[in-house]
């Protein structure tokens, strides 16, 4: 072969060329990845601003820790057929998990401690295409967007009284939820709250007519408003313990009330209520049958993902949707890893 | 010596960089996916997982075709410890072409996620929920993705090595494009 100096010094030329390729290469894959990008919202960082003080919940949901698993049935009245072409919504009836739970990354939490109470439902149609979603009591959001979620709980957590006060001024729309926070009644059971969408998503019908909903589990037991020390007497795990013996006597029932938008209803921002007289639909009825502890239960394992859509409703401009997905994949991932802190048994743990 | 192949067909040229493109796709697309909470997130995962299946598709039609069309021979005075490496190197590519796809199916069919790709099209689960199956197969898809994309730059460094370097007619085989003048005469 040829050897000359001319050959060798191409050779160094096309080197540097490769590592320039290589080295090229290797920073956008880093870039994509958000290595050279801290201050990017990830998952991670979400995760890591839900984390309390005293360490994860390892094996437990990072938020929304505490709950109690259910089984039922949804039954479609039919009139969602007009709204959306999702199976779900034809009238019949169509088996749903869920988990009622309270919105605290505490699974030990003292139920009169946490404002926010929540379910989580999947609803599967006969096909088993299924539709999941996580709906908490407030009627709005805290803040406007997952960027605001993040600086609202990285305030919380910060012991400087400072924190909160100019989280607030730079996220006005908290007042409001602040306020709800106050002064909303209190009540002794998950089975007389209503549970709320807030996110907005989109309905198409068979026509593919598009309507902009949220939606409502309204529930249809009487709600009694108790004070919170009158909670906090009642035991820690009272929630618990009075859901399971009211449904052991009798199946709850909520009423699925969908609300569609007029055009121009804020749809991007669940802070933002939609007007009362905008057109109501009631699509069908939940009946909650069975309670089950988490541990053994089925909802464990599921990860309430509200991306998890039938054909016929889609996500609309809100953008928590898609961060919701985000992290609670991440969580879930999280949770799974950390099985032996969670036995599945209680004969398991020692 | 006579039924030895100079070039891969056509076809299997073809495949060979449209799976390049996609694979090149989907990691970036798998790596910045998990870390953003932007509504661009959905979007992602759903081309991530209907990409995702096409590939094992696609890698299945081009080992038949591998085996009906056969490889190029290498240049006979490569080191052998090069072609040791070039063999290697292609046996794990094609097992990662594969595999990854297989992970990502059973990982979320291991945490009860119901499988849809772009179109509403459903893929059935042929895995129960398991924390450990879900577990194991999360991080092989984490640690043998990024595994693959450094072996996919090695792969691309020993091309460009070949090409620009060497010129042994070894990028010549996959060139997409149609075949120049043969190869200049041995040099
Ligand atoms: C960007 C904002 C939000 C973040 C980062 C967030 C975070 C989380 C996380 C990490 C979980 C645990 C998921 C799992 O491991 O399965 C969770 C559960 C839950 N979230 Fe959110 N969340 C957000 C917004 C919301 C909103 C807007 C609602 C209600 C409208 C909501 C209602 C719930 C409920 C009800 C659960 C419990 C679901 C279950 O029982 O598994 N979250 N959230
Ligand atoms: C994700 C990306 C890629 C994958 C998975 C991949 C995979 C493969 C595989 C499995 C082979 C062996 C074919 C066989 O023997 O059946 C091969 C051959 C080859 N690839 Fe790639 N490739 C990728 C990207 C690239 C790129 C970016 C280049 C160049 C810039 C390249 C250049 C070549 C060349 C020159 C050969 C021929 C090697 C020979 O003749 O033995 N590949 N590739
Ligand atoms: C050639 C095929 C594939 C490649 C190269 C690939 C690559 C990747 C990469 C690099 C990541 C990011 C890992 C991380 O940094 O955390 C990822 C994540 C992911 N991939 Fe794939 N993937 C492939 C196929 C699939 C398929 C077929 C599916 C499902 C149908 C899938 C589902 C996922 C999911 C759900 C994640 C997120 C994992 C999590 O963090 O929970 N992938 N993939």
């Amino acid at each position: 072969m040829n050897q000359s100096g001319g050959r060798e010094r191409s050779s160094l030329g096309w080197l540097t060329l490769i590592a320039a390729v290589l080295g090229g290469s290797a920073a956008a894959f880093a870039y994509t990845a958000g290595w050279l990008a801290p201050e990017r919202l990830t998952p991670d960082r979400m995760i890591a601003a839900l984390t309390p003080p005293s360490g994860p919940p390892l094996g437990h949901r990072r938020n929304h820790a505490k709950g109690i698993c259910f089984t039922g049935m949804f039954e479609a009245s039919g009139n969602g057929v007009e709204l959306s072409r999702a199976k779900v919504f034809v009238q019949g009836r169509y088996p749903v998990l869920g988990r009622f739970n309270l919105g605290t990354a505490d699974p030990n939490a003292v139920d009169a401690t946490v404002r926010v109470r929540g379910m989580g439902l999947q609803i599967s149609a006969a096909d088993g295409e299924e539709w999941r979603m996580a709906m908490i009591n407030p009627p709005f959001f805290a803040v406007s967007t997952p960027e605001a979620f993040h600086d609202l709980l990285v305030a919380a957590g910060k012991k400087d009284p400072e924190a909160m006060k100019t989280f607030t001024r730079a996220n006005p729309e908290f007042a409001a939820f602040a306020a709800w926070a106050k002064a909303a009644p209190w009540t002794g059971s998950y089975a007389e709250e209503p549970y709320n969408s807030l996110n907005s998503f989109v309905f198409t019908n068979a026509k593919g007519d598009e309507h902009a909903v949220r939606w409502s589990l309204v529930p249809m037991a009487e709600p009694a408003a108790i004070s919170q020390a009158e909670l906090e007497r009642r035991g820690p795990d009272f929630l618990e313990q009075e859901i399971t013996d009211r449904v052991r006597s009798a199946p709850q029932r909520w009423t699925m009330v969908t609300t569609v938008a007029d055009p121009g209803d804020p749809t991007a921002d669940p802070s933002r209520p939609w007007p009362e007289n905008r057109r109501k639909v009631q699509v069908g009825t939940l009946v909650v049958q069975r309670i089950e502890p988490e541990r053994d239960g089925p909802c464990r394992d599921v990860n309430f993902d509200p991306t998890v859509l039938p054909q016929g409703i889609r996500v609309s401009d809100d953008p928590f949707p898609a961060a919701r997905s985000s992290v609670y994949r991440k969580s879930y991932d999280l949770r799974a890893a950390e099985a032996r802190d969670y036995p599945r048994n209680e004969a398991a743990k020692p | 010596m006579s039924n030895v192949p100079h070039r891969f067909a056509p076809i299997q040229r073809l495949l060979h960089w449209l799976m390049a493109f996609c694979i090149i796709a989907m990691l970036f697309i798998g790596v910045g996916m998990v870390s953003t909470v932007a509504p661009k997130y959905l979007p992602l995962i759903l081309i991530h997982k209907t990409l995702g299946v096409a590939l094992l598709v696609l890698v299945l039609v081009r080992l038949a075709l591998r085996l009906h069309f056969g490889a190029p021979p290498l240049p006979a005075d490569l080191p052998p410890a090069m072609k040791l490496g070039a063999r290697l190197s292609h046996l794990l590519l094609y097992g990662l072409m594969i595999v990854m796809p297989l992970l990502g199916l059973g990982m979320l069919w291991s945490a009860a996620y119901p499988v849809v790709l772009y179109g509403g099209i459903q893929i059935p689960a042929l895995l129960p929920q398991s924390d450990q199956a879900h577990t194991l197969l999360w991080n092989a898809h984490v640690y043998l993705g990024l595994a693959f994309f450094a072996l996919v730059l090695l792969h691309l460094a020993a091309a460009l090595f070949h090409a620009l370097i060497r010129r042994d007619g070894v990028f010549a085989t996959i060139s997409p494009l149609p075949q120049r003048e043969r190869m200049k005469p041995t040099e």
